[in-house]
């Protein structure tokens, strides 16, 4: 008796303790990180991250690259805006990598990243992002990790349906969302109805230089594209877009533009309408858009504006486009890895629609028709339905994909990341995301080998996630580990801007070819210098342009006499530095670009307009040695009369002389 | 009996306090640490940078260097190197930022010159006359990522300037 009374004793204290292990307290929505959570995010000081994730800056107009799994942000590139940490549309040699048909617009709204592929893989090469408000794509360049191009696309509006690349890169697209006159026109807005159209633009990738042009234009109706997918292997010569507002409504959107039950995914053969065009097929029309270079050997951009662009009447290539209908006013456009599923996230649907490709294929050559739209068949439902994934969520926006047949899709109103396989439509897992998710991102998962590690969602809302910041608050992104079975959350890290999109990649692919200086014996800027003996101050007119350079420690020249109040005074400013990781920067006191960093090989050009009399101060910006706050000179301004003569020493020498 | 079962609760309930049973190893997050063993000056005689030192190779690749008659060619190449790359920070008659360099063949053997172009942070930190040069000059010699020919090239151009 005695013995079990201890026993029972025993085992009450057992349990107590037992109990107290358990976590305590409130419940809170930590989301259930199970204990290694920590140690899966954790890379250790000098030890480096797995993937890189180049994540949309959104409103920013930038585009942000970070690590993965650690979430820690390395870099902002600078797209379509101005950027003072880079000098970018603020030096005169960048200016016109922001130039448009509108002037120079200093900032834009960037948002879908895609990284260029070989064969169906992404192969780090370049990643290509548009710009939404004043329609254009640009091209960077993951060598440099700067802007290299920007292209406006015209007759476009609302650039969503963009930038995504076909298999082996041939194209790039830009797809309008709004509907507008094509070419514009002062027309009623009443008027819309089947006399706006929707642009969807091919834009094609030179194979060695990445160097885009816009090869043609299809003028499709007047509907809203939302959002586009490349086919892949089996599908990869079909491209696929969402359509809302198929009811051509122009007032009261959100009501007017949700009456339909189906609206479309356009399914457009690109292949055959390269063939057509390559036949001397489409009308060259006026139209009037920038395109913007960057030159890494003159370290200039340049702007040409094109007036022409070849357009396509959908009429005229037929076997090319079809309509796919599907449920209403689908967001999300998705072809997972095989090329086989095309799902189509209708984000007022309950249901998320799974179309078949080799079921679209013999439906159009049955000839399984419903009619059409503006002459475009529309496919009948049943004959390309492959399912519907019933009630997984609410508000279904976007689906990425691993390799063992999962999808995994974001549900904007009820906050989740819902895993399912696609073949039995059965939903495995799904995870809270806090709050509001909008895309997510699978390394490689846009193209044929998504890598099955990390899923990255990115949120609309944070709300109580962060220490509070004021009426703003920091926009977010989620990191899951996806390799098992149930999605397991690891992390939650700030993003810039609004984070619509991103795109990632195995750090392999891209950190070995990344780029660690411009080579001075290569630089071809018109105002660059390779030595100091070739440095020098030269007046024309009322301009003054100093060709000058920097290395650890100083400028030349350094003490620059004869500038006068109202002269232009053009600091071209070449770093002589030929090793990693050391930039110069440089700021002349009351110029309007204050800074400009100044990688090694590079030069770059900034503009003085000195208002005052007196002798003015520059420095290095950049804490470049021990000698860094050395690194200074004086520019004096005389009157605008004055007769003092311009004169430029180092070291109460002109530069170079005396020395052979 | 009972001391037996009394010993496998005692046993059970320790288990428990445990929280969890098995014990996982903990991860070491710990940066990898090199240690570097730092030597101290064998002789504390003061180095003269001025002087002659023919026989200080220095620390780099290049480990021994004979030359022949001098390649007016290779002096011109060198001379085109050596602007771009040097001659911010030195001239040949006068100290700049860098030490003058005019009868610097006579002075420094040919792979200490070449070793201070080709690995100056090495140089500067392990070799007794680059750590002396440092500390006389305050700005380290820039790396300009030169190749070897083009190092020797330069070392030719100096051969020209006694």
């Amino acid at each position: 008796m005695k013995t079990i009374l201890k026993s029972i004793f025993l085992l009450a204290i057992t349990a107590t303790f037992l109990i107290s292990c358990a976590p305590s307290g409130k419940k809170s929505n930590k989301g259930a990180i199970s204990g290694n959570a920590a140690e899966k995010v954790y890379v250790a000081p000098g030890e480096l991250d797995s993937h890189y994730a180049f994540i949309s800056g959104g409103f920013s107009g930038q585009l942000s690259v970070y690590g993965l799994p650690s979430g820690r942000l390395f870099r902002v590139i600078p797209v379509f805006s101005q950027d003072p940490e880079k000098g970018y549309g603020y030096s005169e040699e960048t200016k016109p990598m922001l130039m448009t048909s509108h002037g120079l617009i200093p900032w834009g709204d960037s948002h879908h990243p895609d990284i260029s592929q070989t064969n169906g893989s992404v192969d780090g090469r370049w990643v290509f992002i548009n710009e939404n408000n004043t329609p254009r794509i640009a091209r960077i360049s993951l060598e440099t990790f700067e802007t290299e191009e920007i292209i406006e696309i015209p007759n476009s509006a609302g650039n969503h349906s963009s930038s995504y690349v076909t298999e082996n890169t041939e194209y790039v697209v830009a797809g309008t969302r709004f509907a507008v006159p094509f070419p514009q026109r002062d027309m009623p807005i009443s008027e819309m109805k089947g006399n706006f159209k929707g642009a969807l633009s091919f834009l094609k990738v030179d194979k060695e230089t990445g160097h885009m042009n816009i090869s043609f234009q299809i003028k499709m109706p007047g509907f809203n594209y939302d959002k586009a997918h490349p086919g892949r292997a089996a599908s990869s010569d079909w491209f696929f877009f969402t359509t809302y507002n198929t009811e051509e409504a122009n007032t009261l959107m959100e009501v007017n533009s949700s009456q339909n039950d189906k609206d479309y995914i356009a399914a457009i053969n690109w292949k055959k309408i390269e063939e057509y065009v390559a036949n001397g097929g489409g009308k060259m029309e006026a139209a009037n858009y920038a395109h913007n270079t960057w030159d890494d050997e003159t370290h200039t951009a340049t702007t040409v504006m094109k007036k022409k662009v070849l357009v396509i009447e959908p009429k005229e290539v037929p076997g090319a486009i079809y309509f796919l209908p599907t449920a209403k006013s689908p967001h999300g456009c998705d072809v997972d890895p095989t090329g086989e599923y095309i799902v189509g996230s209708g984000k007022l649907a309950a249901s998320t629609t799974i179309h078949s490709f080799s079921k679209m294929i013999k439906a159009i050559e049955d000839k399984a028709f419903d009619g059409d739209a503006y002459g475009i068949p529309i496919l009948k439902f049943d004959a390309i339905n492959y399912g519907m994934l019933e009630q997984p969520g609410l508000g279904p926006l976007h689906t990425e994909f691993d390799t063992r047949g999962n999808a995994y899709t974001t549900f904007f109103i009820s906050s989740e990341v819902v895993k399912w396989n696609i073949k039995d439509l059965k939903v495995i897992d799904r995870h809270a995301v806090y709050y509001s998710v909008g895309h997510l991102m699978i390394p490689g998962g846009n193209s044929r080998t998504p890598d099955d590690k990390y899923l990255v969602a990115m949120n609309k809302i944070t709300k109580d996630r962060y220490l509070p910041t004021g009426p703003e608050v920091t926009q977010s992104a989620q990191l899951f580990d996806i390799s098992g079975e149930k999605l397991e959350l690891l992390l939650d890290f700030p993003t810039i801007g609004e984070p619509h999109y991103a795109a990632g990649i195995s750090a392999d692919k891209i950190m070995s070819k990344t780029k660690k200086i411009y080579r001075l014996d290569k630089n071809e800027h018109a105002y660059g210098v390779k030595s100091e003996s070739e440095t020098k101050v030269v007046r024309k007119g009322k301009e003054v342009h100093i060709y000058m350079t920097m290395i650890r420690s100083h400028f030349s020249p350094d003490n620059i006499e004869g500038v006068k109040v109202g002269d232009k005074v053009f600091f071209h400013v070449t770093n002589l530095e030929q090793d990693y990781d050391v930039p110069h920067g440089i700021s002349m006191i009351g110029a309007n670009t204050s800074e400009l960093l100044v990688m090694p090989g590079r030069t770059a050009t900034f503009v003085w307009e000195p208002k005052q009399v007196g002798v003015w101060p520059f420095y290095c910006t950049d804490f470049c040695s021990a000698l860094h706050q050395e690194m200074q000179g004086y520019v004096r301004v005389s009157p605008r009369n004055s007769k003092v003569p311009i004169s430029y020493t180092l070291d109460g020498d002109i530069p170079g002389e005396g020395e052979d | 009996m009972k001391f037996k079962l009394f010993t496998l609760l005692t046993f059970l309930s320790l288990t428990f306090l445990s929280c969890g049973g098995e014990k996982k190893a903990k991860p070491n997050y710990d940066a990898p640490t090199k240690k570097e063993v730092v030597k101290k000056p064998t002789s504390t005689e003061k180095i003269d940078i001025n002087a002659p030192s023919m026989s200080n190779k220095g620390i780099g690749p290049i480990k021994s260097m004979a030359l022949g008659a001098i390649d007016n060619q290779l002096v011109a190449k060198g001379k085109g190197i050596y602007k771009i790359n040097c001659s911010a920070c030195h001239k040949f008659k006068k100290r700049y930022i860098g030490p003058a360099l005019k009868g610097i063949t006579k002075r420094r053997s040919p792979e200490w010159i070449m070793n201070m172009i080709l690995n100056p942070d090495a140089m500067l930190q392990k070799d007794p006359i680059g750590k002396a040069l440092l500390k006389e000059y305050n700005a380290p010699m820039a790396n300009q990522q030169l190749k070897e020919t083009d190092a020797r090239a330069i070392l030719e151009y100096f051969r020209t300037k006694n």
